[in-house]
């Protein structure tokens, strides 16, 4: 399944890192942090991972500024779409659109939903007997929804290997940090109760990703990213705020001549 | 109803593209259907909500999917999934729900659905069918599937009078005729006036009419219907749901948009969740006035208006 010819470099992650804050500056918008978070593993799976008819659901939709600036990075969208990131007459909402964009196969932002449409994905695939792959990304904070356990209950059952459950574990959410909110931290001990391939790895290390991916697929395969809400500015890093904040021009301008010294 | 649905869907079986989830329900009905479709029936477990979204999953690799469960837990535990899944994709996901209205009874409010389409037809593109009587189901079931709209199939327990012959399906049918009023009763209900209606004498009998499918903007009035309405003394609407986004109001808005006026209107619907005692559909159908003696102290009232 891994494209090797499309492997990525670093001047490809930071590339789309800028583009990424370009876009939520130009339009005033926040979430940055957890796109930021989420952005090394989807450029890895678009660009890398999926092939053919693959589907990718996005179940943390409010990381849809990573996902629309991933598939500018494929040349799927286009700067004139980016520019319109949030804005009116724009194909690009602020989660995830229900048409419009082939690469999104639903529209996603209530959390709590995109485990069981990835599930229903690729059961669909088995049915029809191939093995075209569904990979779907979830927050941490989002397996504080009941309708997360019952999707994985269900993928489990149904044996869905063809299924890839991505956590991006940044360990922050909306209003605390997703121990002080639920205790179930580390959320990896609860998943280890299901019989499931669980890898837990540094999300934001392209090879531990890349090798996480090709990992064994004779169970349902999640892989716990751990990664830094605002990964790659240091304002930003490990900071709740950046689940809401929008940029200002001075925190922009530090931002990218920040990346643009790495 | 269950068997007819059985019925209905072990005939579609043969269609490979046939998906039939079910909330864990069924026992003693379905088995028939669970044997045609092999891993194409899915026990998707005490958990609708995820069941909903892998409808939707399933419905947008083309596969035509079919959901059950007892009425309530079909929609209104799942309604965010109804609504963010199958309707803003408009995937043709067919929503089964059993035991609509008071369907079932005595086993009290958690169990009944008094504001289920109400609900639904807030939702874009949605299609409700709610069939009258057992003989109804193959018909709705062609139809629904036929359709490329989400739907929900209201399912209750047909109840025409003894060796009654059951009209063949129609969205709107005509069941009685004369000199009366109009009367539009919703799904089953219908059947539980015939009898006492066919007693009355041709002058004061009402124009008894069925309407199995909603919205009006989907389904619209037969001509038939409307020329009867001009010359009626009066219209009653009986339907086992709430006021709020039932039938009537759908009807009224329907009619004032259209510059139709309606004389002496006359709601009969589902009044309460709870009353102060539990009991039987029937029980509960006095209680709010839709039984077949309050619908002609209703009548009376209509004639001397």
């Amino acid at each position: 399944m891994m494209a090797t010819n499309n492997r990525l470099t670093a001047e490809d992650f930071s590339a789309a890192r800028k583009r990424l804050l370009q876009m939520h500056f130009d339009s005033g918008v926040g979430h940055i942090g957890g796109n930021l978070s989420a952005l090394d593993a989807m450029l890895i799976i678009f660009h890398e991972y999926l092939s053919g008819e693959d589907k990718f659901i996005l179940s943390k939709g409010h990381s849809a500024g990573a996902l629309y600036t991933t598939l500018w990075s494929l040349r799927r969208l286009q700067d004139h779409d980016l520019e319109l990131f949030h804005k009116d007459n724009t194909l690009l909402a602020g989660h995830p659109p229900a048409k419009g964009i082939a690469d999104i196969p639903f529209a996603t932002g209530s959390l709590g939903h995109g485990l069981s449409l990835a599930a229903g994905t690729a059961l669909a695939f088995k049915l029809k007997g191939n093995d075209t792959q569904v990979v779907c990304l979830t927050s941490d904070g989002e397996w504080q929804e009941g309708s997360t356990w019952e999707a994985l209950i269900f993928a489990c059952h149904h044996r869905l290997f063809n299924l890839t459950v991505l956590v991006d574990h940044n360990e922050l959410q909306g209003f605390g940090s997703t121990s002080d909110v639920a205790s179930m931290s580390p959320l990896w001990d609860r998943l280890k109760g299901f019989d499931v391939n669980l890898q837990i790895i540094d999300g934001h290390d392209a090879d531990a990703i890349r090798a996480a991916l090709e990992g064994e697929r004779q169970r349902l395969r999640i892989i716990v990213l751990r990664t830094v809400k605002g990964h790659g500015v240091s304002f930003m890093e490990n900071r709740m705020e950046w689940h809401y904040l929008p940029l200002t021009e001075d925190q922009y301008r530090k931002a990218i001549e920040e990346l643009e010294l790495k | 109803m269950r068997k007819q649905l059985c019925d209905a869907l072990v005939a579609r079986a043969t269609k490979p593209e046939m998906v039939f989830l079910t909330g864990d329900l069924g026992f003693m009905a379905l088995e028939p259907l669970q044997q045609a479709l092999g891993p194409r029936f899915i026990n998707a477990g005490v958990a609708e909500q995820n069941m909903i979204s892998v409808a939707a999953g399933l419905a947008r690799q083309d596969f035509e999917v079919w959901v059950y469960s007892i009425a309530p837990f079909c929609y209104a535990r799942p309604f965010e999934q109804i609504r963010n899944d199958i309707t803003f994709h408009n995937l043709p996901v067919k929503l089964i729900g059993n035991g609509g209205g008071y369907g079932y009874g005595v086993m009290g409010p958690t169990h009944h659905a008094i504001e289920d389409y109400g609900v639904l037809l807030t939702l874009p593109g949605m299609s409700v069918y709610v069939p009258a009587f057992d003989e109804d189901m193959d018909a709705v079931i062609a139809r629904a599937g036929a359709s490329s709209r989400p739907a929900y199939i209201r399912m209750g327990r047909g109840e025409p009078p003894k060796g009654y012959a059951v009209p063949a399906y129609a969205p709107w049918r005509q069941l009685t005729c004369g000199g009366g009023p109009v009367v539009i009763a919703v799904g089953p209900l219908a059947g539980i006036y015939i009898g006492a209606f066919e007693h009355l004498s041709a002058e004061y009998r009402p124009n008894l009419w069925i309407v199995s499918e909603l919205p009006i903007e989907q389904n619209p009035l037969p001509h038939e219907l409307l020329s009867q309405l001009e010359k009626s003394p009066g219209l009653c609407v009986a339907e086992e749901h709430v006021r709020q986004g039932g039938f009537g109001s759908d009807l009224l808005l329907h009619m004032a948009e259209k510059n139709r006026a309606v004389r002496n209107f006359r709601h009969c619907y589902a009044r309460a969740h709870h009353f102060d005692r539990y009991g039987s559909q029937k029980f509960l159908r006095q209680q709010s006035a839709l039984d077949a003696d309050s619908m002609l102290d209703v009548l009376k009232g209509l004639h001397h208006a």
